[in-house]
C-alpha cells in the first residue's frame, strides 16, 4: 500500500513535469495501462480477505482518481498550451486584398434612367416601349404634328431613305401603347432618342423618359402634385418648382418644368428639367379613346439632364465616351 | 423675337420694374432668353464733334484729335480708331465717366500727349458688339448732350423664345396684348390714318394662287431720295431687335414688321413689268433671290411675279433683280397675307430661313396687311420724301381664314385644371386677349382676333385661361383614378438584374452612339442587311448598328490607349438589319421579319474583354483570358435561366470577325442566338489591337428567358461517385464525350463532372488525358458498389468504341 501511495506520488510528479502530449500519455499507460501499476494493484486485490479487499479497493480506486484527474487536467493543459502555439504562428495579414473582389459598374445613365423608372412603377406606372425607328404617323401626325408645321423643326430629325425616322423622342410610344387599348392607362416609357444635333450640349443619341396617365379624373392639378413628388423623390429632397407655360403640339395645356438650383458658386438658378401637359383630345382620339370621357397628362424628361443634375457630371459627351476612369466613378 | 423694352413700353403701360415684367413673360409662355441692359452707366457720357485731328507726332497709329464737347474750349484726345476724323459726331466718355465694362475714364499721357477722356465705339459703351471703329452718330446730333438721354437710354434688348403657336407675339402689338392681360392694362392703340394720296401710279394685281395667297395689297410710292438717312431712333430700335440698319425703304419695312408683326416687301418699281401676279410656281422654274442664291422652284411654291417673269419667292425672299438698290427712286410695297400651309417648309427646302419665312408658316394676322401699308407709307413719306399711289387691293375675302367662335364649358375648364376659375376671371382674361366673350348656358362662347392662329378647340381656350390664371395658382393634387397592377412575368429575367449581374461579374457598362461607320463596319464584314441613315451627321455616323460589338471595340480601344490593360465591358441596345430574311436569323421570339417591313430591332448583348483573367493581384499566377473565362460568364448567364439544356455550342457557320478554332456559334432550341470567341487576328491587326480580345454578343429575348421553377421531391437514396481517367484524340470534344456518357448510363448519371484535363508528357502526341467523376443516383434504390462498378464499365466501354478512348491506369 505504502508503495503505491509513494509510486503514485511519483507518479504525479512526473504528470506535472510532462511536456508534451505523447510524454502525459506513456505516463497514462504506465499508471492506468493494462499493466499500469494501478492495474497490477486492483490485480493483488483479489488474494485479500473481503474485509480487507474492501477498504484496499476504495484506497486503489481513490489512487486511480487521482492520478486519472491529474493525467486530465495536465493534458488540458498541455492541449491549451498546443493551441495557442498554433493560434500564435497562424497570423494572417488581414489587409491584403480578398480574393477575386473587383466589381463592375452600370452606367451612369442606366443607373439614373432606372431610378426614375422604378420611382414611377412604385405609383402604378407600367413599362412600355417602342421601336427607334418609326414612322412619321407615330413620331410625329399622331401627336398633332401636322407635315411641315414648324413645330417639326424643333426635331432635327434623322430619315431612312424609305420616310421612316428614327423617334425624335419617347412620345410615340404614348400612340402604341394607347392604340386599342382602354383607360385606365399609367406607363412609364425609357429609352433612345435621336437627333441631329451635336456639340458640347447635344448629343445625336440620348434617352428619355415618357410617362402617360390617362383616365376619368386627371387634371392639371394632379399633374403638378405628380411631378412635384417625382422630383422630391429623385433627388430626395425639396426644391422650388415652377411650371411654365409652353407649347407642345401632343399636349394642352402644356408646361415646361423648372426646379430652383444652387450652383456651386452659392448662387441659384432656374433649371428646365422637364416638359408635360395635359394630353391633347387629337392625340386621344387618333389612339381611339373618347377625350370627352378621359383626360390624361404626359410627360418627357431627359435622363442625361438627370444623370448630370444628380451625380455632378458636367460634361455630357463623358456619357457616351465609355471611359473606364469615368465608369468606375458610378460602381 | 428680340425687341426694345423702351418701344414695348411706349405701346403698353407697364407698372412694373424690369425683372417683374421678365418674370411675368416667362411665366405667361413667353419664356426670356436673353435680357440685355444697355445704356447703364453712361453717365458723363456725351455727343462730341471730331473738329481737328492729326497724326500722333509719336505713334503712327493713333491720332489726336481736337473735340468740341460743347464744354467751351475744344478737349484734346487722343484717339486709335481707325475711323476718327474731322466733321464726324461721336460719344466722349469725359474724364470721371465709368464705362460699362468697368473702365474709369482720366486725364492721361499717352506717348508723351496729354488726352482728357476717350472717344467710344458701341461695343465699349455695351451698346453693341461692334468694335470696329467711334460709334458714329448722325450729323445732327447735339454737342454735349448726355448719350444716355441723346439713344433713348438706358434701355435693354429683351430676346423671347417664342413657341411656334405664338405668331401673334412675333410683333410688338401683339406682344402689347399678351402684357396688357397679364398686367391688368390697355394697349394704346393709335389709330393708323391713311397715306395722303398724290400720285395716280397704279399697277394691276392678279391673284392666281387660289387659297395659298388669298390678299395681296400694293402701293407704288414715287420719287423717294435714295440717300435718305434712317432716323436715329428708328435705327435704334432695329439695333435693339437685333436687325441691322441698312436703307431707309428696308429699314422702314423691318420697322413695321417687328412692330405689327406683317412681313412687308419692296420692289423697285421700275424693274416690274406690267401686272403683279401672285401664282404658283412652274416646276423647274428658278429665281436669284437676294442672297445671291439661285432657288430652283416647283409648283409647291407661290411666286410673285410680273407678267414677264417671277419676282420673288412668296412669303420667304424677294428676287436680286427687283431689289431696291440705293439708286432706286420707285419703290413697289408689297404686304400680303400668305396661308400658312403655303409657306410652311418652303424656305427649309430652300436651305434658308427668313424673318418673313418664320412668320408666314406660323400664321400673320389676314386684317394687317392694310394697316401695315398704310403705316409703312407714312413712314417711308416722312424719311424719304416721295408720293404715295393709291392702296391696291386684290383679295378672294371667301379664302381668309375667319375666327370660329368656339365653346368652353365651365365644368370642363375645371376638370381638365383641377381648380374653380372664378367667371369673372374667365371674362376678364378673354376679354384682355382680344377675345369676345359671349355667356352660354354651361360657359361661354369666345371668338379669338383674326391674329391668333392657336385658337380653335376647347382646350386652346382652357390654355389661355391656365396660362393669364397663372399655373402657380393651380394646386398641386395627387391622381385618384382606378390604378391596376402591373404583372411582372417570372419567366423573364428583368434587363437591369442582367446588368447588376454583369457588374458583379467585373464588367462595365458601356453606351455607344447606335450609328457606326461604314469603313468600320466593312472591315467586320457587316455588309448585308445595312440600315443607312438618309441625313447623317457624318459618315463615321452613317449606318444603324448591326452589331454592338465594332463600337464597343472602339470603346475598348480607347480604353487602352489610356493605360488601361485589362478591359471589360458590356452593352445592352438593340442591334438593326434590314427586315429580309437572312440564312442566319437571329433569334427573336415574337416577331417574325418581312421582305419589306420596318427593319428588325434587335435587343442585344455584347461583351469585351482583354487583359488578365484576373484583376491583378497577389494569390495566384497571373493568366490571360482566355475562351473559356468569357464562355464561363456565358455558362452562368445560361445557368440563370434554369434551362441550360436548351443551349448548345457549334464550331460550325461562325462569322469572318471570329477566330475560326476559338469561335463558337451559340444556339438555343436550334436557333442561332450569337456568337462568342477571340476576334479574328487579321481583324485585331485590321483594328489596330495590341492584345487577344474575346467577345461575346448574344440576342437578349432567349437569354432573357427563364423556367419558372416546378418543384420535385428531393431524391431520397444517396449518390455514389465513381472517378475514371482516359486517354483519348484531341479531337474528340467534350459534348461528345459527355453525351456517349449519358446516352449509355440514361436516367442514372446526375452529373459528369470533369476535372482534369492534361496533355503532353507521359500522353501520346496528338492525344488528351481526361479525368472525370460520374454522380450516379437512382430514384428508387441505393446503389451497390457493383452496381456502380457495372455503370463505369459501361461507360469506360461506350467511350472505347465510340470516342476512341483508352482507359488509363
Amino acid at each position: 500500500m505504502d508503495d503505491l501511495d509513494s509510486r503514485a506520488a511519483q507518479a504525479l510528479a512526473e504528470i506535472d513535469k510532462a511536456d508534451t502530449l505523447e510524454a502525459l500519455d506513456a505516463l497514462r499507460v504506465g499508471l492506468l495501462g493494462k499493466s499500469g501499476i494501478v492495474t497490477a494493484a486492483l490485480k493483488t486485490l483479489g488474494a485479500l480477505a473481503p474485509e480487507e479487499r474492501k477498504l484496499r479497493g476504495a484506497e486503489v480506486n481513490k489512487v486511480k482518481e487521482r492520478l486519472s484527474d491529474a493525467l486530465g487536467a495536465r493534458k488540458a493543459s498541455l492541449e491549451q498550451a498546443e493551441l495557442d502555439r498554433r493560434l500564435a504562428s497562424e497570423k494572417l495579414d488581414i489587409t491584403l486584398p480578398g480574393r477575386d473582389g473587383a466589381r463592375g459598374g452600370i452606367h451612369p445613365i442606366t443607373r439614373a434612367l432606372e431610378r426614375i423608372a422604378s420611382i414611377f412603377a412604385r405609383l402604378g406606372y407600367q413599362r412600355a416601349d417602342g421601336p427607334e425607328i418609326e414612322d412619321d404617323w407615330h413620331n410625329f401626325e399622331a401627336l398633332n404634328f401636322p407635315p411641315h408645321h414648324p413645330a417639326r423643326a424643333m426635331h432635327d430629325t434623322f430619315y431612312f431613305g424609305d420616310g421612316r425616322l428614327l423617334r425624335t423622342h419617347t412620345s410615340p410610344v404614348q400612340i402604341r401603347s394607347m392604340a386599342g387599348r382602354q383607360p385606365p392607362i399609367r406607363i412609364i416609357a425609357p429609352g433612345k432618342v435621336y437627333r441631329s444635333d451635336s456639340d458640347q450640349t447635344h448629343s445625336p443619341m440620348f434617352h428619355q423618359i415618357e410617362g402617360l396617365l390617362v383616365d376619368e379624373t386627371s387634371s392639371f392639378a394632379d399633374l403638378k402634385g405628380t411631378l412635384a413628388e417625382f422630383i422630391r423623390a429623385f433627388f430626395e429632397r425639396d426644391f422650388e418648382m415652377r411650371f411654365r407655360p409652353s407649347y407642345f403640339p401632343f399636349t394642352e395645356p402644356s408646361a415646361e418644368v423648372d426646379i430652383r438650383w444652387d450652383a456651386e458658386d452659392g448662387s441659384t438658378r432656374w433649371l428646365e428639367v422637364l416638359g408635360c401637359g395635359m394630353v391633347h383630345p387629337n392625340v386621344l382620339k387618333n389612339c381611339g379613346i373618347d377625350p370627352e370621357r378621359y383626360t390624361g397628362f404626359a410627360f418627357g424628361l431627359g435622363v442625361e439632364r438627370f444623370a448630370m443634375l444628380r451625380y455632378g457630371v458636367t460634361d455630357l459627351r463623358a456619357f457616351f465616351e465609355n471611359d473606364l476612369r469615368f465608369l468606375k466613378q458610378f460602381a | 423675337m428680340k425687341f426694345s423694352e423702351n418701344w414695348l413700353r411706349e405701346l403698353v403701360e407697364i407698372r412694373a420694374d424690369r425683372a417683374t415684367l421678365a418674370r411675368a413673360l416667362t411665366m405667361a409662355g413667353l419664356e426670356v432668353e436673353e435680357l440685355t441692359p444697355l445704356g447703364d452707366g453712361l453717365d458723363g457720357v456725351v455727343v462730341a464733334e471730331i473738329v481737328a485731328a492729326e497724326k500722333h507726332p509719336e505713334a503712327d497709329r493713333l491720332r489726336v484729335c481736337k473735340v468740341d464737347a460743347g464744354q467751351g474750349a475744344p478737349l484734346t484726345i487722343v484717339c486709335g480708331a481707325p475711323n476718327a476724323r474731322v466733321g464726324i459726331k461721336v460719344p466722349l466718355a469725359t474724364v470721371g465717366a465709368v464705362l460699362p465694362g468697368g473702365i474709369t475714364i482720366k486725364a492721361a499721357k499717352l506717348r508723351g500727349v496729354e488726352s482728357f477722356g476717350m472717344l467710344c465705339s458701341a461695343k465699349e459703351l455695351g451698346l453693341d458688339a461692334d468694335a470696329s471703329g467711334l460709334l458714329e452718330l448722325p450729323p445732327d446730333a447735339p454737342v454735349g448732350q448726355p448719350l444716355a438721354g441723346y439713344l433713348g437710354l438706358p434701355d435693354a434688348s429683351i430676346e423671347l423664345k417664342l413657341t411656334p403657336n405664338r405668331p401673334d407675339c412675333l410683333g410688338l402689338y401683339g406682344l402689347a396684348h399678351d402684357v396688357a392681360a397679364l398686367f391688368g392694362s390697355r394697349v394704346k392703340t393709335g389709330e393708323q390714318g391713311p397715306a395722303a394720296v398724290t400720285s395716280e401710279a397704279r399697277r394691276g394685281i392678279r391673284l392666281e394662287a387660289g387659297k395659298d395667297a388669298p390678299r395681296y395689297l400694293g402701293r407704288i410710292v414715287e420719287g423717294i431720295d435714295p440717300a435718305a438717312r434712317t432716323p436715329l431712333w428708328l435705327a435704334e430700335r432695329l439695333r435693339r431687335a437685333g436687325l441691322r440698319p441698312i436703307s431707309a425703304v428696308v429699314d422702314v419695312t423691318n420697322y413695321v414688321m417687328l412692330e405689327l408683326g406683317q412681313p412687308l416687301h419692296a420692289f423697285d418699281n421700275d424693274t416690274l413689268e406690267g401686272d403683279v401676279v401672285v401664282r404658283h410656281a412652274r416646276s423647274g422654274e428658278t429665281l436669284k433671290l437676294l442672297d445671291g442664291c439661285e432657288a430652283k422652284l416647283d409648283e409647291g411654291f407661290v411666286l410673285v411675279a410680273d407678267e414677264k417673269k417671277p419676282l420673288a419667292v412668296a412669303g420667304v425672299m424677294g428676287g436680286y433683280d427687283s431689289r431696291v438698290t440705293d439708286a432706286t427712286r420707285n419703290v413697289f410695297l408689297e404686304s400680303a397675307h400668305f396661308a400658312p400651309a403655303a409657306i410652311m417648309g418652303r424656305a427649309r427646302k430652300l436651305g434658308l430661313h427668313t424673318d418673313a419665312s418664320h412668320r408666314f408658316e406660323r400664321g400673320v394676322d389676314p386684317e394687317l396687311p392694310h394697316r401695315a401699308l398704310e403705316r409703312a407709307t407714312e413712314l417711308l413719306l416722312a424719311i424719304a420724301g416721295g408720293r404715295a399711289g393709291p392702296v391696291l387691293v386684290a383679295e378672294n375675302p371667301a379664302d381668309l381664314p375667319r375666327p370660329a367662335p368656339v365653346p368652353l364649358r365651365r365644368a370642363r375648364l375645371k376638370r381638365v385644371l383641377g381648380v374653380d376659375v372664378a367667371d369673372a376671371e374667365v371674362v376678364r382674361i378673354f376679354t384682355a386677349l382680344g377675345m369676345r366673350v359671349e355667356a352660354t348656358a354651361d360657359g361661354w362662347r369666345i371668338t379669338a382676333p383674326s391674329s391668333r392662329f392657336d385658337i380653335e378647340r376647347e382646350e386652346d381656350l382652357i390654355e389661355e385661361v391656365a396660362r393669364i390664371f397663372g399655373y402657380d395658382n393651380i394646386p398641386t393634387a395627387t391622381p385618384a383614378g382606378a390604378l391596376t397592377l402591373a404583372i411582372e412575368p417570372e419567366a423573364r429575367i428583368g434587363e437591369l438584374a442582367l446588368r447588376e449581374q454583369l457588374a458583379a461579374r467585373d464588367y462595365y457598362e458601356a453606351v455607344n452612339l447606335s450609328f457606326v461607320a461604314a469603313d468600320l463596319l466593312a472591315d467586320w464584314g457587316f455588309t448585308e442587311r445595312l440600315v443607312p441613315l438618309a441625313n447623317p451627321l457624318s459618315a463615321d455616323l452613317a449606318i444603324m448598328r448591326p452589331s454592338l460589338l465594332p463600337g464597343l471595340i472602339e470603346a475598348l480601344r480607347h480604353n487602352r490607349a489610356r493605360q488601361q490593360e485589362r478591359v471589360r465591358l458590356f452593352e445592352l441596345a438593340r442591334v438593326f438589319h434590314q427586315g429580309a430574311s437572312p440564312r442566319e436569323e437571329l433569334a427573336i421570339p415574337g416577331r417574325t421579319s418581312q421582305q419589306s417591313g420596318p427593319p428588325v430591332e434587335t435587343p442585344s448583348l455584347a461583351i469585351v474583354a482583354c487583359g488578365n483573367a484576373r484583376a491583378e493581384q497577389w494569390g495566384e499566377l497571373a493568366r490571360a483570358l482566355d475562351f473559356h473565362d468569357l464562355k464561363g460568364d456565358l455558362d452562368a448567364l445560361i445557368a440563370w435561366g434554369g434551362e441550360p439544356r436548351r443551349w448548345s455550342v457549334h464550331a460550325d457557320g461562325l462569322p469572318g470577325w471570329l477566330h475560326p478554332g476559338r469561335g463558337a456559334r451559340i444556339v438555343r432550341d436550334g436557333v442561332t442566338a450569337g456568337y462568342l470567341g477571340a476576334l479574328h487576328p487579321q481583324l485585331a491587326r485590321v483594328l489596330d489591337l495590341g492584345a487577344d480580345v474575346h467577345v461575346l454578343e448574344l440576342a437578349l429575348e432567349p437569354l432573357l428567358a427563364r423556367r419558372l421553377p416546378q418543384a420535385r421531391a428531393v431524391p431520397r437514396f444517396p449518390a455514389v461517385r465513381r472517378d475514371i481517367a482516359v486517354d483519348l484524340p484531341e479531337s474528340v470534344s467534350w459534348s461528345q464525350i459527355e453525351q456517349t456518357v449519358r446516352r449509355t448510363l440514361g436516367e442514372r448519371l446526375k452529373e459528369l463532372r470533369l476535372f482534369d484535363r492534361y496533355s503532353g508528357k507521359g500522353v501520346e502526341a496528338g492525344r488528351k488525358s481526361l479525368a472525370m467523376g460520374l454522380i450516379l443516383q437512382d430514384a428508387s434504390r441505393t446503389l451497390t458498389d457493383d452496381d456502380a462498378d457495372r455503370c463505369v464499365r459501361e461507360a469506360i466501354a461506350a467511350l472505347e468504341q465510340s470516342c476512341k478512348a483508352k482507359l488509363r491506369g
